[in-house]
C-alpha cells in the first residue's frame, strides 16, 4: 500500500489560542510500498504527530490535509480504522511497555482477537507461532512464560511480535532501538531486514541514529518545525552538512568521511552505505593508481 | 494533557496571587462560612448578593477573566440541577403555585431550589478562585504550613506533605504515560469506545496493568534517587521555602471579615437596624 | 590516597547469583572514569555500591576516608558520590525546579541563605538559571537530566556518578548531559564516573573499566582498551563506527594507523594518504 499525504497540519489544541502548537504544518509526503523509509528530526520536530496520523491514532481535523493509504481515506469519517489499524502496525518507544497478559502467547494474540472477533484458536496458535518465530524466539519454550520475567531484549521482541500478528503491511517504528546496547541494537537491525523480506512491504522508522538511517533506509524525510526540510534517497538528504548541523543533527560517518575526501580530489559518490563508500573508495584508489 | 495536572491555575501577576497560600485557603474556608450563614428567607437574600459582589471583586483583582470563574460551574452543573428538581418536586412547603397531572410545585420548594442553586454555586465559584490563582504546589505547601501544629498530636506532616508533592509532581508523567500506553493498545487493536459497562472496564485492563507495573518501577527508582540525594525522613532537615504573610493579607482577612460581618448582620435584620 | 577505592568487592540481590564479582578499582581525585560494558552486566550495580545506596557483600568500598562496612558513614558517603540515573521522569521530585534543586541539602539540613547559594551555583553550573520557576514536566529530557545533575551537585559532591543517564535521550540531550559533566570535571574539578554502553562516550575519558558479568575485564586508557577487538566482542560491545570503518578499510589493504576512533582522525588519516599519493 501507498501512503500519500497532502498538506496535513495538526495543532495541539490548548485552552487559548496563544498557546496553540503547530505540531505539523503543511506535510506532504508520499512513501512507496516497499520503501525502508526513515524519519529524522528533533523531539518536538512533529515525526511522532506525523506517523501517529498514519494508521488513525490522531485523527485529521477539519481543512487539516489527508491522507489516503492504498484505499484508505483517512480524512472520510467512514474510514475503517480498526480494519487500517491491523495493515499499519505501530511499534512506540519502549514498546515493552505495553506487555500486560499472563502468558507471553496471549499478549501477542491480544491483537489478533481484537481484529478478527471470530477467529479459531487454531489459527491464533499457528499465527502467533509465526510472529514469535519471525522475530528470533523459541515460541514452544517462551509461549507459557510470564512476558514480565523476559529479559529486556526478549520483552521487546515480544511486543514486536504482538504487533506483527495481524500480518500488517505497513510496520512504523517509533525510535525502536531506544536503551538497547550495541549488540542488541545490531541485532535488532538484522530483524527489521528480516522483516522487510516478510509479510510487512514498507517499514517507517523514526531514528535520531543517522548511521541508522543511512545504512539501512532506501528513502528519508528530515523534519523541523512540523515540516519536511527534505526528503529523497540518505544520499540526497544527507548532502547539505550545513543545513543538517544547523537543525543540530549529526551527519552519518561515511557522508562525512566522503565530504573529506572531496576536498583532496577523491569523490566517492557512494550510496552512503559502508559497504558501499568501502567499495567507492577502493574503486576510486584503484583508478588513481592506474 | 500535561495541563490537567496544574489544575485550573491561570498564571498572572495580581494582588491575589501573590497573597500567602496559607491566607487564602483559610479565606477560602471563611467564605464558604459567611455563604452557608446566609439564611433562606427571601429577604436575606441579600447576602448571596454580597458574597456574589465579593467573588466579582475577587475577580477582578486577581486579573482572572470572570468566564474564566465561572466554568468551574460546568463541572458540578448535573449536580446543582438534580438538587434543585428534588426541592422543586418534594417540597411541599408554601402555598401551591403549579399544577400539572400529578406534579405540583409549591412556593417553598421554588424558594428552596434558587436557595440550593445560589449556595452551590457561590460555593463553587469562591473556591475556584482558590485554585485559578494558586497554584497546586503552592496549594500543597499551605496545606502542609496550616498542618503543622497537627506535628504535636505526632501526625506526620512532613511525610503527608512529601506524599502530596510528589503526586503532584508525578501526575504529567502518568498522564503521559497512559496516553502512550492507550495508543499502543489502540493500534493492537483494543477498543475502549464501545460496548457496556464491564466491557468497558475489562478493556481497561491491558492499559491498568502495565501503567501499574510501569508505576511500581518508577517509585522503586524515585526511591533510589531520593535516598542518594540523602533523604532520610522528617529530622534535621530544613526548609528552603518559608512562606511570608504581608500587607496583602492583613488586606484580605479584613476584606473576608468584613464579609462574614455583613452577612451575620443581613441575617439578623434587627441588628442591621441598629446599626444603621 | 585514593578518592575511591573499591577493594574486592562483591555483591547479590538475592544471594545466589553475583551481580558484581571480585571487583577493585581506584578512581584518583579530578579524574574522569569510564565504566562500559552491556546492559544486564551488572555495572549499574557498581553505581549503587559507589553511593552506598545498597552496601558490598564481601570486600569494601572506600571513599574520602569514609568505609562503607560502617553506618555511621553511608551519609557521608552519599554527601560525596552524586549519582544521577538513567530515567529522567524517576529522579525529580519537586514540580518546580528550584524545589528539586533544594531536596538534597534540605536533607543536610543546610540553612536556608546556604541553600539559595547553592541553588544558584548548581543550576549556573549546567546552564539551566533560566529555568530555575519552570516546572520540569515541560522540559526536554537533556534538561531534566541537567536538572537532575543540579539537584546531586547541591550536595557538593567530590565524584558524580552518571548511571547510564543519557540512555534514554536524544543526541542532542546526550551531548549536553555530556558537555555538563566534562566542564564539571574540568572546571570544578569534579571526579566523573560514567556508566555507560556507548563506546563513543568513552574516547575522551582519562580511565576505562571494561564490565563483564559483574567482572572487570579489562581497565587501561580509552586507545589501550579499543585494542582488545575480540575481548571487547565478547563483552557485547562495538567499537565506535569510525573505528569500524578504518578496521575494514584495513583488511581491504588501506595503509591506515591502528588506533583510530573518531571520524575526524579516520578523515585526516584518509585525506593525508592521498596527499602522499
Amino acid at each position: 500500500m501507498r501512503i500519500e499525504t497532502e498538506n496535513l497540519s495538526y495543532v495541539y489544541s490548548q485552552s487559548s489560542k496563544a498557546l496553540a502548537v503547530h505540531a505539523l504544518s503543511g506535510v506532504s509526503l508520499t512513501i512507496e510500498e516497499g520503501d525502508f523509509f526513515g524519519i529524522i528530526g528533533h523531539t518536538g520536530s512533529g515525526k511522532s504527530t506525523f506517523v501517529q496520523h498514519l494508521n488513525g491514532l490522531i485523527k485529521i481535523g477539519k481543512n487539516c490535509g489527508g491522507i489516503k493509504i492504498g484505499e484508505y481515506d483517512l480524512a472520510d469519517k467512514k474510514c475503517d480504522f480498526k480494519s487500517l489499524r491491523a495493515k499499519v502496525g505501530m511499534v512506540f518507544q519502549y514498546p515493552e511497555q505495553q506487555l500486560f497478559a499472563e502468558t507471553v502467547r496471549e499478549d501477542v494474540a491480544f491483537g489478533l482477537r481484537n481484529f478478527n472477533k471470530d477467529i479459531s484458536e487454531q489459527e491464533i496458535e499457528s499465527r502467533v507461532r509465526e510472529s514469535i518465530e519471525l522475530v528470533g524466539l523459541n515460541y514452544d519454550r517462551i509461549k507459557n512464560k510470564s512476558p514480565f520475567e523476559l529479559s529486556g531484549g526478549q520483552k521487546r521482541r515480544v511486543a514486536i511480535a504482538g504487533v506483527i500478528v495481524t500480518r500488517p503491511e505497513i510496520l512504523v517504528l517509533d525510535e525502536p532501538a531506544a536503551g538497547l546496547d550495541p549488540v542488541g541494537k545490531r541485532e535488532f537491525l538484522s530483524l527489521l531486514k528480516r522483516l522487510h523480506k516478510s509479510f510487512v512491504r514498507t517499514i517507517i522508522l523514526v531514528s535520531h541514529d543517522m548511521n541508522i538511517v543511512s545504512e539501512n533506509c532506501t528513502r528519508a524525510a528530515i523534519f523541523s518545525g512540523g515540516k519536511v526540510l527534505s526528503v529523497g534517497t540518505p544520499k540526497e538528504i544527507f548532502s547539505d552538512h550545513e543545513k543538517l548541523k544547523s537543525l543540530g543533527l549529526d551527519v552519518p560517518v561515511t557522508a562525512y568521511l566522503e565530504k573529506a575526501l572531496k576536498t583532496v580530489g577523491i569523490d566517492t559518490d557512494s550510496d552512503l552505505t559502508v559497504d558501499g563508500f568501502i567499495d567507492a573508495y577502493l574503486n576510486q584508489c584503484a583508478e588513481v593508481d592506474e | 494533557m500535561k495541563d490537567v495536572a496544574f489544575g485550573q491555575y491561570y498564571p498572572a501577576e495580581s494582588f491575589v496571587h501573590k497573597m500567602d497560600a496559607r491566607v487564602k485557603i483559610l479565606a477560602v474556608i471563611a467564605y464558604m462560612v459567611a455563604v452557608f450563614l446566609v439564611k433562606s428567607v427571601p429577604y436575606q437574600f441579600l447576602g448571596f448578593a454580597a458574597c456574589l459582589l465579593f467573588v466579582m471583586i475577587a475577580t477582578a483583582v486577581a486579573k482572572v477573566p470572570f468566564l474564566r470563574v465561572l466554568k468551574s460551574i460546568k463541572a458540578i452543573l448535573f449536580f446543582v440541577v438534580l438538587s434543585a428538581v428534588l426541592q422543586l418536586f418534594f417540597n411541599t412547603s408554601g402555598t401551591l403555585v403549579f399544577e400539572w397531572k400529578f406534579i405540583k410545585i409549591y412556593n417553598g420548594g421554588l424558594l428552596n431550589a434558587a436557595f440550593i442553586i445560589a449556595r452551590i454555586t457561590l460555593i463553587v465559584l469562591g473556591a475556584s478562585i482558590l485554585t485559578l490563582t494558586t497554584s497546586p504546589v503552592e496549594i500543597a505547601d499551605g496545606i502542609e504550613s496550616l498542618l503543622y501544629p497537627l506535628k504535636w498530636i505526632k501526625f506526620p506532616v512532613h511525610e503527608f506533605a512529601l506524599i502530596m508533592s510528589i503526586a503532584l509532581r508525578f501526575i504529567p508523567t502518568l498522564l503521559d504515560e497512559t496516553d502512550r500506553i492507550i495508543k499502543a493498545q489502540k493500534a493492537r487493536g483494543a477498543d475502549f469506545e464501545s460496548g457496556n459497562i464491564f466491557k468497558r472496564a475489562k478493556a481497561l485492563i491491558p492499559v491498568l496493568i502495565p501503567l501499574l507495573i510501569s508505576s511500581f518501577r518508577r517509585a522503586d527508582e524515585l526511591a533510589d534517587a531520593m535516598d542518594a540525594r540523602c533523604y532520610s525522613g522528617s529530622k534535621c532537615r530544613t526548609k528552603y521555602k518559608k512562606m511570608k504573610l504581608t500587607w496583602r493579607d492583613l488586606i484580605g482577612t479584613l476584606v473576608i471579615g468584613g464579609l462574614i460581618t455583613g452577612v451575620v448582620l443581613l441575617n439578623n435584620s434587627g441588628l442591621l437596624a441598629v446599626v444603621i | 590516597m585514593s578518592l575511591l577505592k573499591a577493594e574486592n568487592v562483591s555483591f547479590s540481590y538475592d544471594k545466589r547469583i553475583k551481580v558484581v564479582k571480585n571487583v577493585s578499582l581506584a578512581v584518583e581525585e579530578g579524574e574522569s572514569v569510564a565504566i562500559i560494558g552491556h546492559n544486564g552486566s551488572g555495572k549499574s550495580t557498581l553505581a549503587k555500591l559507589f553511593n552506598a545506596l545498597i552496601c558490598p557483600d564481601q570486600g569494601k568500598i572506600t571513599v574520602d576516608g569514609f568505609c562503607s562496612d560502617d553506618k555511621k558513614s553511608l551519609f557521608e558517603i552519599r554527601k560525596r558520590v552524586g549519582v544521577v540515573f538513567q530515567n529522567p521522569d524517576n529522579q525529580l521530585v519537586a514540580s518546580i525546579v528550584e524545589d528539586d534543586v533544594a531536596f538534597g541539602p534540605e536533607n543536610l539540613g543546610v540553612k536556608r541563605e546556604e541553600i539559595g547559594q547553592r541553588i544558584d551555583f548548581a543550576l549556573a553550573a549546567v546552564g539551566m538559571e533560566k529555568f530555575r520557576y519552570s516546572s520540569p514536566t515541560r522540559l526536554s529530557g537533556g534538561q531534566k537530566q541537567r536538572i537532575a545533575i543540579a539537584g546531586v551537585l547541591a550536595l557538593m559532591p567530590k565524584i558524580l556518578v552518571l548511571d547510564e543517564s543519557t540512555a534514554m535521550l536524544d543526541p542532542k540531550g546526550r551531548k549536553e548531559v555530556l558537555a555538563v559533566a566534562e566542564k564539571l570535571n574540568k572546571e570544578h574539578n569534579v571526579t566523573v564516573i560514567n556508566i555507560t554502553h556507548y563506546m563513543d562516550e568513552v574516547v575522551r575519558a582519562d580511565k576505562v573499566y571494561v564490565v563483564n558479568d559483574g567482572e572487570i575485564v579489562l581497565s587501561g586508557t580509552p586507545n589501550e582498551i579499543f585494542k582488545e577487538k575480540d575481548l571487547l566482542k565478547t563483552c557485547g560491545l562495538e567499537l565506535p563506527l569510525a573505528a569500524i570503518v578504518a578496521d575494514k578499510l584495513i583488511e581491504c589493504g588501506v595503509n591506515l594507523p591502528q588506533g583510530i576512533l573518531t571520524e575526524e582522525q579516520l578523515a585526516e588519516e584518509l585525506c593525508a594518504l592521498k596527499r602522499k599519493i
